[in-house]
């Protein structure tokens, strides 16, 4: 049986929990690990007579967010009830905005360094302010009849990012997740860890099969539970792969069923029913009376977006340009988030090379990180101790594997660079040292020499080697010259 | 005006138990009220912008400052099941 050709169309929902101190609309903490129901108070319980407040730096966050993704910030905006109950929902609604939200129409770029999909702006129809809800924890292998409830979440500021369906395969909705974490994560709007539960996305996914009777679209499913962008791929490659299978059963198209819910299973790579909220779609949104609308001014508008920084694809040209940087080489360093440039560029105003910046930023300095667990916030070399090895390696005063040998020194113990290379016992090697030691080398291997008499160059490599045992501060680039100026002198 | 199917359903979205007398008796009652309500459908609106708040009031915004919360005896107290962490509730799964 041939495959009919057919391409995928996802759309993505994602929630980002906004750097607040305190909920959107008390002033309860938001810290994360808090002892459960520590963190609750009557607005945030839903208590009578409680009256709710806007976090005003959610509310700038939520705009910051939208101008980074090219949104339009209407003037106005409001606040809604959406109306449910669920044991993780004290108070029967969740404040949302419905038909007004603080930010609409974007987009964002995404695009794939090895070329695997073209570079393509990904529509966002709308940004708007939300509280999120409580934890429900059910113990179910202890068989324990009641679920437990954390109302510390409750009222939570988040941001939910709502795409057009325009990404067409499991890399491309990757892609536009990490371009986006990577663009709050620099904006400074959200910590985007999915571990707790800062950054939570949900697919929209069907099929467009091109058939002998035109183009047919598939029943669209809503895809949850992904609880890593790893995840979010291969849910979406089994998705699309499981209902062109269905396709190929039923014949179904949208519109024939109801939207239906799938939640992945990680453990089974497998996209399952999910039991529906009864009448979920049924929210009866209406005008939150406890919240007055927002009316922004010009002003207020353009304060906020001086605030916007570069965003990482301003960065990653930056580095192109400027830097002279690959465009993987760039991809990488800003992949490693605005902590990691703000080291770069301190790097590079202290006139290090950009090319060895990124070469030691890349091989060495990330290496270090990873094997220490370290974000480089808690490297214990600074961007200026850095520079100045570097500027010894550029010198030439130390090569580079003794240079790796300081930097380990210097990341261990903790050392500055004086005291790093006085403990390897580095030193300058002067000319009537670096003569004696290539004289010695020369009388005790007499058949090297004759080998490279008769034309074998390589042949000198062997005493290099034999130089850097009995004198590792020797450079072996100084020590190369030296022997075949004897050799051929003699 | 309203049917018992429409009192049914809200009834449900409210998690609301009504017996047949008050189904019937309620879409009496919700009927005549959207009757009253649908009088303003009489006056001439065209020029009249969309009110979302009756208060003539906007940005009312609090600083993003911690105050204290509840103590957590207090939170839990009326709850008709707790363990002294949690709130207890019927199976979520
Ligand atoms: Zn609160």
């Amino acid at each position: 049986m041939n495959m009919a050709s057919f391409r995928t169309v996802i759309g993505l929902e994602v929630h980002v929990q906004l750097k607040t101190r305190t909920k959107l609309f008390c002033r309860c903490s938001t810290r994360f690990g808090a002892p459960p129901n520590t963190q609750v108070c009557p607005v945030c319980t839903g208590m009578p007579g409680a009256l709710p407040k806007l976090n005003r730096r959610a509310l700038e966050l939520a705009v910051l967010a939208g101008m980074a993704l090219h949104c339009e910030i209407p003037r106005f905006t409001k606040w809604d009830r959406k109306n449910y109950f669920y044991p993780d929902l004290p108070k029967g609604y969740q404040i949302s905005q419905y038909d007004l939200p603080v930010s609409q129409n974007g987009y964002l770029e995404i695009g794939d360094d090895q070329g695997r999909f073209a570079s393509k702006r990904v529509g966002i129809i709308r940004a708007h302010l939300e509280e999120d809800a409580g934890k429900s924890m059910h113990d179910e292998a202890a068989g324990v009849a009641e679920s437990r409830i954390d109302l510390n979440r409750t009222g939570t500021p988040l941001l939910e990012i709502v795409s057009r369906p325009d990404m067409a395969s499991a890399r491309e909705a990757k892609a536009y997740l990490t371009e986006l974490k990577l663009l709050l994560e620099y904006l400074g709007v959200s910590d985007c860890n999915m571990q707790e539960g800062s950054l939570r996305v949900d697919a929209n996914v069907n099929l467009h099969i091109d058939t002998d009777s035109g183009t047919i679209a598939t029943p669209i499913v809503e895809v949850k539970n992904m609880n890593s962008f790893r995840a979010v791929e291969r849910a979406l490659e089994f998705e699309a792969r499981r209902q062109y299978d269905q396709w190929r059963q039923t014949g179904e198209r949208l519109g024939d069923v109801p939207k239906q819910t799938r939640g992945w299973d990680d453990q089974r790579e497998v996209t399952v029913p999910q039991r529906e909220k009864e009448e979920s779609s049924d929210y009866r949104y209406f005008p939150d009376p406890d919240l007055v609308p927002v009316v922004w001014s010009d002003a207020e508008l353009a304060a906020i977006r001086q605030r916007l920084g570069a965003s990482p694809r301003e960065v990653r040209s930056r580095l192109i340009q400027e830097a002279g940087l690959s465009a993987y080489d760039a991809g990488v360093l800003v992949q490693q988030g605005p902590a990691m440039i703000a080291y770069w560029d301190a790097v590079i105003a202290e006139g290090v090379s950009p090319k060895r910046a990124a070469n030691w930023l890349q091989q060495d300095i990330l290496r270090l990180l990873k094997e220490r667990s370290e974000s480089i916030d808690e490297f214990p070399v600074s961007a200026e101790q850095l520079a100045e090895l570097l500027r010894q390696v550029e010198s030439g005063k130390l090569n580079t594997t003794r240079g790796r040998e300081v930097l380990t020194v210097m990341v261990e113990e903790g050392r500055d660079l004086v005291s790093s290379m006085e403990s390897l016992g580095i030193r300058e090697v002067d000319a009537s040292e670096l003569e004696t030691l290539c004289r010695e080398l020369l009388q005790k291997n007499p058949s090297v020499v004759e080998d490279v008499r008769a034309g074998k160059v390589k042949a000198i490599g062997a005493l290099i080697g034999q130089a850097r045992k009995l004198n590792p501060n020797a450079d072996p680039g100084a020590v190369r010259n030296l022997l075949m100026e004897m050799v051929n002198r003699s | 005006m309203i049917d018992s199917a429409t009192v049914e359903k809200i009834a449900r979205l409210a998690r609301l138990e009504l017996s047949e007398a008050e189904v019937e008796r309620f879409a009496g009652e919700l009927g005549r009220i959207l009757a009253y309500v649908e009088q303003l459908g009489e006056l001439n609106t065209d020029d009249v912008e969309p009110l979302a708040h009756p208060l003539d009031l906007t940005n009312a915004l609090d600083d993003d400052m911690p105050s204290p919360s509840l103590p957590r005896e207090e939170v839990l107290k009326n709850a008709p099941a707790h363990d002294g962490d949690c709130f207890l509730v019927p199976p979520v799964l």
